[in-house]
C-alpha cells in the first residue's frame, strides 16, 4: 500500500435483519486511487456493504473510516460534507423520473454544491459528452432512455461532481456484451479523467477483471479472498474457484429446493 | 400455534410501528427549520396538493351543504323549526363537514398520490440516490408536502366552507321556499369568529397528516408494484381514519367549557 492512510477502510461491519446475518465482521480496505471489485453471489451482501459505507444503512457493529475519519456516528451537515466526496452508479441506474436528462445529470451540482443552474447544465452537458451521449439527449426525460443509456446517464450523473470515491453497483447486470463492454471502458476512462479511488460490486467475471486493480472475494458475510487481479487464477481458494468459472458443483452449495 | 403468543407478537408489532411513525415525524418536523429549504418544490406541491384539489373538494362540498339543508328541513319541519336551516347548515359545514370532507377527499386524492410516488421512488432506488448526491431525502421529499398540505388544507377547507354553505342556500332558496337575504343575514348573523376558526385549525392538524401518512408509507414500502400498492392503500386508509379520530380529539378540546 502507498499511502498510509486508505481511503476508504471497513472495521468488522456487521449487519443482521432480524435473524438473517447479512455481513459477518467485513474488514476491508481501499488505497487512494486505486479499483477495487468486490465479487459474490446473488444476496451475499455485496449492495448491503456499500449501504453501510453511503450511510444509507446503520451497522450493527464495526466501524468504517473515510480518508481516516470514522464516519458511521455522522450525522446532519458533517454527513452531508462527507456524502459530497461520493458518487454512485446504482443498479438499476435510479433516475429521476420526474427530472430530465441534464437535471439528473445537474442534480449533485445544483443541491449539493450549490453551482448555478445555468453552470450546471453546461457541465452536465460536458459529462453527457464523456459517456458518448450528445447534447439532443439532455432535455429528454429518462424513461424514453433505452436501458444501457441510462446506464450511461447513471455514470455521468456519478461523475458530476468529480467526486473522490465512485461505487459502482453491478455496472454491467441487465446489458447486452457489447453494451457492457462499453461501460467497462467509460467507467476506466473516466475513472482515469477525474482521478477516483473506486469500489465496485458485481458477479460479471469478464467485468471485473478488466476494470479492477485488485479483487476481493465475499462470501456468507465476510472478505474470504483478496489479491491483485492478476493473482485472481491461482488463488489457491476452493470458493473463489468455483465462483470465477461458474461451476455449480464446489464448496458453496445453492439453496435450491427440489 | 400458542393464542397469546399470536396476540404478543401484533402488540409488539403495533408499539413498533407507533415508534417508528413517532420517530419519523420527529424527523420530518426537525428537518422544517434547519436549512436548505426547497421554496420551489414547496410552491410545487401547494400546486398540486391545494390547487388541484379544489374541483373535488368544491363538489362534495356543495352536495353536503344541500343535503344537509334538506335533512335539517324535514327533520325540523316536525317540530315548526325550520327556521333555524341556515344557522344550523353554517354551523355544521364549518366547525364539522367542511374539515372532515375536505380532509378525507384530499386524503383519497393526495394522500395515496404521495405514497405512489414517494413508494416508487423507494423501491427504484431513487431514493438512496438523493442520498448519494448529499440530499437529505427527508428535506427534498418530505418537508415540501407536509408544508404545502399543512398551508393548502386551511384555505382549501375557506373554500369549502363557502361553498357549502351556497349549497344549502341553494337548496333553501330554491326548493325550500327560503327567501335568499334572509337566509344569508341569519347565517352571517349567527356563525362566530370560533365556529371558522376551530375547522381551519382542524384543517392545518388534517392536512400535517395525510401528507405525513402519504410519506411515511412511502417511504418504508418494500418490494416492487405489489408493495407501491400496499403502501397507498395502507396511506389512504391510515389517514382518512387518523383524520375521523383526530377530529374527535380536536372537537373536545377547541369546544370545552
Amino acid at each position: 500500500m502507498t499511502s498510509a492512510t486508505p481511503k476508504v477502510e471497513l472495521k468488522g461491519v456487521k449487519k443482521s435483519f432480524g435473524s438473517k446475518v447479512v455481513l459477518d465482521g467485513i474488514d476491508l480496505a481501499i488505497a487512494h486511487g486505486e479499483s477495487l471489485v468486490v465479487i459474490g453471489g446473488s444476496g451475499t451482501g455485496k449492495s448491503v456493504m456499500i449501504k453501510c459505507v453511503l450511510g444509507i444503512l446503520k451497522p450493527d457493529a464495526g466501524q468504517i473510516f473515510v480518508d481516516g475519519k470514522e464516519v458511521t456516528q455522522l450525522s446532519g451537515r458533517a454527513r452531508d460534507e462527507m456524502m459530497r466526496k461520493f458518487g454512485m452508479l446504482f443498479q438499476s441506474a435510479a433516475l429521476f423520473d420526474s427530472l430530465t436528462v441534464w437535471e439528473n445529470v445537474a442534480f449533485g451540482l445544483i443541491q449539493g454544491h450549490g453551482v448555478p443552474r445555468r453552470k450546471a447544465k453546461d457541465i452536465a452537458v460536458e459529462k453527457l459528452a464523456k459517456v458518448g451521449l450528445g447534447p439532443e439527449v439532455a432535455t429528454l426525460s429518462p424513461s424514453e432512455l433505452s436501458g444501457g443509456m441510462q446506464k450511461r446517464v447513471g455514470l455521468a450523473r456519478a461523475i458530476a461532481a468529480d467526486p473522490e470515491i465512485i461505487f459502482f453497483d453491478e455496472p454491467t447486470t441487465g446489458l447486452d456484451p457489447i453494451m457492457a463492454d462499453v461501460i467497462n471502458d467509460l467507467i476506466i476512462a473516466t475513472v482515469r479523467d477525474v482521478g477516483a479511488t473506486t469500489l465496485s460490486i458485481t458477479h460479471d467475471m469478464v467485468s471485473a477483471r478488466k476494470i479492477a486493480n485488485r479483487i476481493a472475494m465475499l462470501y456468507h458475510g465476510k472478505i474470504i479472498w483478496a489479491g491483485p487481479t492478476a493473482e485472481i487464477d491461482r488463488s489457491g481458494n476452493p470458493y473463489v474457484e468455483q465462483f470465477i468459472h461458474g461451476r455449480a458443483d464446489g464448496p458453496i452449495k445453492m439453496e435450491v429446493r427440489r | 400455534m400458542n393464542i397469546f403468543a399470536a396476540i404478543g407478537r401484533m402488540v409488539l408489532a403495533l408499539f413498533e410501528q407507533t415508534g417508528r411513525l413517532f420517530l419519523f415525524a420527529l424527523d420530518a418536523v426537525t428537518a422544517f427549520v434547519r436549512p436548505p429549504i426547497y421554496w420551489s418544490l414547496i410552491f410545487q406541491q401547494i400546486l398540486r396538493i391545494g390547487f388541484f384539489s379544489l374541483p373535488v373538494v368544491g363538489l362534495t362540498a356543495f352536495f353536503t351543504g344541500g343535503v344537509l339543508a334538506l335533512q335539517i328541513f324535514i327533520g325540523s319541519d316536525r317540530y315548526g323549526a325550520e327556521a333555524f336551516v341556515p344557522q344550523i347548515v353554517a354551523l355544521g359545514i364549518t366547525r364539522e363537514l367542511g374539515p372532515v370532507i375536505a380532509g378525507l377527499m384530499v386524503a383519497g386524492r393526495v394522500a395515496a398520490a404521495i405514497a405512489a410516488e414517494i413508494g416508487t421512488m423507494r423501491v427504484t432506488e431513487q431514493i438512496d440516490a438523493l442520498t448519494t448526491l448529499a440530499t437529505n431525502p427527508v428535506k427534498y421529499l418530505v418537508v415540501p408536502r407536509l408544508f404545502a398540505a399543512i398551508v393548502s388544507m386551511p384555505i382549501l377547507v375557506a373554500i369549502a366552507d363557502s361553498i357549502g354553505i351556497f349549497g344549502g342556500y341553494a337548496v333553501s332558496t330554491q326548493s325550500l321556499n327560503f327567501t335568499g337575504s334572509i337566509y344569508l343575514k341569519n347565517t352571517i348573523d349567527f356563525v362566530t369568529n370560533q365556529d371558522i376558526s376551530s375547522g381551519l385549525i382542524k384543517a392545518a392538524v388534517f392536512g400535517f397528516i395525510i401528507a405525513l401518512m402519504g410519506c411515511y408509507n412511502g417511504f418504508n414500502s418494500k418490494g416492487g408494484a405489489q408493495g407501491v400498492g400496499a403502501a397507498t392503500t395502507n396511506a389512504v386508509v391510515s389517514a382518512s381514519i387518523l383524520i375521523l379520530a383526530a377530529n374527535y380529539v380536536l372537537t373536545s378540546f377547541l369546544f370545552s367549557k
